[in-house]
């Protein structure tokens, strides 16, 4: 059975919201219709995004850090979002593990914004129905687009290729290499939702020299050295030995 | 959670209609087997359920303004295996069709005796209709109070008591209104319902205050550090990913200050459950149908503040992620 999801490595992610911007232009072009916005260009601006990067400061002054976070659908493989909808609007696809939300169907009581514990859902208060990342399920499968094209919106537009995309559940997958070997981890795991999304977490690289790697114990330059190291009138072999 | 005031009128209005709904059929059961006077069938129960009905349609009115497209609305019966919303949606209707029934049956004299037995009981068709309504009206508490108890992560909701609550707080507003109603049109039953609706207030007043006491004590199970996975104590949000605020910063805070709970939650305490049952104390030792009425109005008007508490109590995780409004 195939999983669709991203990896997200927070140890290379820059925060610049590329993969917000990218996200907002295909998929308010998309087939399923726009995205909406409210005062984009005054005041209070507001609108529907799936994605969106948020900045964290970790430790405390001045050891901080600063993390950016970008959050979307994590594509739950026990999503609480979808057995709520009355509707049956809101769907996980058998065949790759995709949540999706059927517009036409949703009647937009919101039920499952509040049943998703990570605030992955908005709705789209123009046109009052649930939206929520699809990872670009208009795209990953168009065969017009060149293979290396058919990935989500955001993983493409990545530039510090902080996006990984593919089957978590094949073992061999770019994405499960990395979960396994990098430290991927599920967000709020307490709630059972097993979310197909993985961070990476800060990985720092520390050189770890001891001394007698910075002083060569062998330095052939320093035989002279070592050879008056002791002192002179300490007693010798001749003095002790009658040959 | 943001109170929405849709839903806070949809869960208080068919509380009433379904309280008031069991208090004329519990008054027809106790008259069936002797223990009440009889009333007159199109005075009392006709006038009395079309009253309940007043309230179950205005609750369903008040729910198509939740919903985003209320002209989708006959499709949120789809899923009655998986969400307890669909099985309200499905419920709902019942109870109005078996209310109804009910209602013209007797409003209409159209009740016939379906079998007497041999000690003499006779078994009327509306008390088997009342009865099918009172198990769709049990059904229909546990379905409403379910759509919010059945979500894990919401910790003020997740509990029998909400169930429990919502039960008991309809159940006592259907019986203070049948007090006053009584108080015209059966002032024999006035009394009875008088120390029902008493009796349920209290009740009522024991599991609210414990709901109270255990969201007080309740220990949150996600914190920052589960939310994005980073082991440090100290860790502050800087940037949500938006300056103007999203759905997600208007529908899931209450975005009031802590003494303007603290007055709702004290506000509600004595609307709801105090004022009310003094009120139906000195209703019915002096008959006066007005201060009866005050006393439903009362408790409705407190059972707004404490749906509105309800609601604003609830803290869901994804505030986690925004906390920077």
């Amino acid at each position: 059975m195939t999983q669709l999801a991203l990896v997200i490595d927070l140890n290379v992610c820059v925060g610049c919201h590329a993969c917000v911007t990218s996200c907002k232009e295909w998929n308010t072009s998309g087939p399923a219709g726009f995205m909406s916005d409210e005062n984009p260009y005054s005041k209070d601006p507001t609108g529907t995004f799936f994605n969106r990067v948020q900045t964290y400061e970790v430790g405390n002054f001045p050891n901080t850090e600063t993390v950016h976070f970008p959050k979307s659908c994590l594509h739950c493989e026990e999503p609480p979002c979808v057995p709520v909808c009355p509707t049956g609007a809101s769907y996980k696809r058998k065949e790759d593990g995709i949540v999706l939300v059927d517009y036409d169907k949703c009647i937009g009581c919101r039920y499952c914004s509040w049943a998703c514990p990570y605030g992955a859902r908005e709705i789209d208060e123009e046109q009052q129905v649930m939206k929520k990342c699809t990872l670009c399920v208009d795209r990953i499968y168009d065969e017009s687009l060149p293979e290396s094209e058919r990935k989500p919106a955001c993983v493409l537009a990545c530039p510090t290729s902080a996006r990984l995309f593919g089957d978590v559940h094949n073992p061999d997958s770019e994405v499960s290499v990395a979960i396994r070997e990098e430290g991927g981890y599920p967000l709020l795991p307490e709630w059972g939702t097993m979310p197909s999304n993985h961070y990476l977490p800060r990985r720092k690289t520390r050189l770890h020299i001891h001394e007698d790697e910075l002083m060569r114990v062998d330095n052939p330059l320093k035989k002279e050295e070592r050879g008056h190291s002791e002192p002179v009138d300490a007693p010798t072999l001749d003095d002790s030995t009658s040959w | 959670m943001h109170p929405a005031f849709s839903v806070i009128f949809l869960t208080t209005l068919i509380g009433v209609g379904q309280g008031l709904f069991l208090a004329l059929f519990t008054g027809q059961s106790y008259a069936a087997v002797e223990l009440l006077p009889s009333q007159d069938s199109a005075s009392f129960y006709g006038i009395g359920g079309a009253i309940a009905m007043v309230f179950l349609v205005g609750g369903l009115i008040a729910s198509f303004f939740h919903l985003g497209h209320p002209e989708r609305a006959w499709r949120a019966a789809a899923m009655w295996r998986t969400s307890w919303l669909s099985r309200e949606v499905i419920a709902l209707p019942m109870v109005m069709g078996l209310v109804i029934i009910y209602t013209v049956m007797h409003y209409f004299d159209l009740d016939t005796i379906l079998f007497t037995t041999k000690t003499g009981a006779r078994l009327h068709v509306t008390t088997v209709i009342g009865g099918l309504g009172t198990l769709a009206t049990f059904a229909l508490f546990i379905c409403t109070a379910m759509i919010y108890a059945a979500i894990k992560f919401l910790q003020e909701w997740s509990s029998p008591l909400t169930v429990i609550n919502y039960l008991l707080l309809g159940t006592a507003s259907g019986f203070t209104l049948a007090t006053a109603f009584a108080s015209q049109t059966a002032p024999e039953l006035m009394n009875f319902y008088g120390i029902w609706a008493i009796i349920i207030t209290a009740g009522a007043l024991f599991t609210r205050g414990w709901s109270l006491i255990r969201n007080a004590r309740l220990k949150a199970k996600s914190t920052i550090q589960t939310a994005i996975g980073i082991r440090h104590q100290n860790i502050q949000q800087k940037a949500m990913g938006m300056m103007g605020g999203a759905v997600n910063t208007r529908d899931f805070f209450h975005h009031t200050s802590a003494p303007f709970m603290k007055t709702i939650k004290y506000g509600f305490i004595v609307l709801t459950f105090i004022v009310p049952v003094l009120l139906l104390w000195q209703g019915i030792q002096s008959n006066d149908g007005l201060v009866l009425a005050a006393a439903f109005v009362v408790q409705y008007v407190g059972l707004i503040a404490e749906r509105w508490f309800f609601f604003a109590q609830a803290n869901h995780p994804q505030n986690l992620y925004y906390q920077t409004t």
